[in-house]
């Protein structure tokens, strides 16, 4: 079984009620979302606010239980109240905000809340909060308190968190949202490294376009429904129907857009701007 | 200005004190309080100021730290010397002015009073002082652990213990923030009699709560993403195990009460 997550028709509704509790409007916040993500994958979720990509996020981590359909976490399924548990521990989320996702009040007992709370054995724990700080490379602020940490590093210090409970998969839920562009750098350097060396499943749910050029695929949420799935340069150079979805695409992709658009032959699979200056020499040498 | 409130008073220093278990220094304080009640006549309180002393030389905290812990209930030493002074009645009879009477027996309590106060706060302060709020959440965990059976959620005042901790800084921030944000609309926290500063006071704490009710919603979902599912089967990272140094401190707090209660009696 190669697939970390397979999900079947998935649909999830929100009510609102009015005073006397009856159910007064519904809102379908994932409609009918069919998606396999495999194991190793690093794959980035696009869409705006109201997508539904966030709802799908907590669908994952068993935080919200579908309406209909189904959602397997390594073949469990999400509805079963015994699985959840080990969905948890398969499939750790880090969320926005960095500052109401750390618990203890010095970074070592944050990280080793997780572990903790599986009842692994102390030195056992010990190891883990050690391996895990090491590798979001926060060792030196083992000992330290949060509140004196940036962003950047609290985001660091909650995918440790997450590590050390030794999950399969980890769902960053808008990480990056909250920081400065240092701050997410540092976070998504970091989920890139865990990703390639520790073969970790990522899935990366964010607004930024940028974020998701190095991805090893790339969906777009609209209306709680999957409407595109491929590689970077796919996605990306359909240009046209990411502004109808109201999205941005990465600048390099843009200005080749437009570059086109102008009548130069020039494709719109450039995502960065190294591959837009080789292409601007080729076209300048050919002439 | 606000964020200069620190919580707890924990003053990190190497000292042997500061290494022992937070349990045997919680009991410890526990007893020497008890002590303290148990001594009824001055060479009681003398032997006490040696043990304090000794004590506080080997915690390594400044003294001043000690004093500071006074000065906050001056007020309450003053009320209950002056009371001591004229409300107790005896046949010694220093002076006396229409119906307030002096008698020896009055100073003689009022003394006494006054050093069991200012021993029952600096000997409290040493345990704040030489345990971190952390070793002391640990501490009242595991000291709570036995009273599960009949009740006493342990675990539970433990884990409120901890997340306390942590966020009163970040609410504290956040109290400066919104403070910043409605003086910069033109509100007014410092003038005014205290009513009307109270009342100032409504703009700031209705967000304040809602900002907080969200963060416990998020902190809740951040918890349980993490496996957390309350007391049962969890483990520690650190464990307190007493050490040779925390049997000597049990013999000598021991010794302490010991003494105590000889003095009254013999």
């Amino acid at each position: 079984m190669n697939e970390i997550v397979k999900s079947r028709g998935l649909v999830y509704e929100y009510y609102t009620h009015n005073d006397r509790g009856e159910i007064e409007a519904s809102h379908r916040a994932l409609d009918k979302v069919d998606l396999d993500i495999n194991k190793g994958e690093f794959v980035v979720i696009l869409g705006h606010n109201g997508s539904g990509k966030s709802t799908f996020a907590k669908h994952m981590n068993a935080i919200l239980h579908p309406t209909g359909g189904t959602l397997l976490i390594k073949g469990m399924d999400t509805k079963t109240e015994e699985n959840i548990w080990n969905i948890r521990q398969s499939a750790g989320m880090v969320f926005q905000n960095p500052d109401n996702q750390i618990i203890a009040a010095i970074v070592e007992e944050d990280v080793a809340f997780g572990p903790e709370n599986l009842g692994v054995e102390a030195s056992e724990i010990r190891k883990r909060v050690d391996e895990s700080v090491a590798a979001v490379q926060m060792t030196e602020y083992m000992t330290h308190s949060p509140n004196l940490l940036s962003g950047g590093q609290k985001q660091r210090i909650a995918i440790a968190g997450v590590l050390a409970m030794k999950p399969e998969c980890i769902i960053l839920d808008e990480p990056t949202a909250m920081l400065d562009p240092l701050g997410r750098k540092e976070v998504l350097d970091t989920v890139y490294k865990l990703n390639k060396e520790e073969s970790i499943t990522i899935i990366h749910i964010t607004h930024y376009m940028e974020e998701a050029i190095k991805a090893d695929r790339v969906i777009v949420m609209d209306h709680g429904q999957i409407v595109m799935d491929g590689k970077p340069k796919d996605v990306f150079s359909q240009v046209d129907k990411l502004k109808e979805l109201g999205l941005d695409v990465p600048p390099a992709t843009e200005l080749a857009y437009y570059m086109q658009k102008e009548g130069i032959d020039i494709s719109t699979e450039i995502l960065t701007i190294e591959e837009m200056v080789d292409k601007i020499w080729q076209l300048y040498s050919m002439e | 200005m606000i964020r200069d409130i620190t919580i707890g008073q924990y003053y990190p220093a190497e000292s042997w004190i500061h290494k022992l278990d937070p349990r045997v220094k919680i009991m410890s304080t526990l007893i020497f309080i008890i002590a303290l009640f148990v001594a009824n006549r001055y060479i009681g309180y003398a032997f006490t100021i040696i043990f304090l002393g000794t004590v506080i030389y080997l915690s390594k905290v400044p003294i001043k730290f000690m004093l500071k812990g006074l000065r906050a209930i001056l007020v309450i030493i003053l009320l209950t010397v002056a009371l001591n002074i004229f409300m107790t009645p005896g046949e010694n009879v220093l002076w006396s002015y229409k119906f307030i009477t002096i008698t020896a027996e009055g100073l003689y309590i009022a003394g006494l009073m006054a050093l069991r106060l200012i021993f029952l706060i600096i000997g409290s302060s040493i345990l704040t002082l030489t345990t971190s709020p952390i070793q002391l959440t640990d501490g009242i965990e595991k000291l709570l652990n036995p009273f599960k059976k009949i009740g006493i959620p342990a675990h539970e005042i433990a884990m409120m213990m901890t997340i306390a901790l942590r966020f009163i800084p970040i609410l504290l921030e956040e109290t400066d923030k919104i403070m910043k944000a409605q003086m910069a609309r033109g509100a007014d926290f410092e003038s005014g009699g205290v009513i009307k500063r109270a009342k100032s006071l409504i703009p700031l704490l209705v967000p304040l709560f809602i900002s907080a009710f969200r963060r416990a919603d998020e902190l809740a979902m951040a918890m349980e993403a993490r496996c957390y599912r309350g007391g049962e089967n969890r483990t520690r990272m650190k464990q307190l195990v007493i050490q040779k140094q925390d049997y000597i401190a049990i013999g000598v707090i021991s010794l302490f009460m010991i003494i105590m209660i000889l003095i009254r009696f013999i």
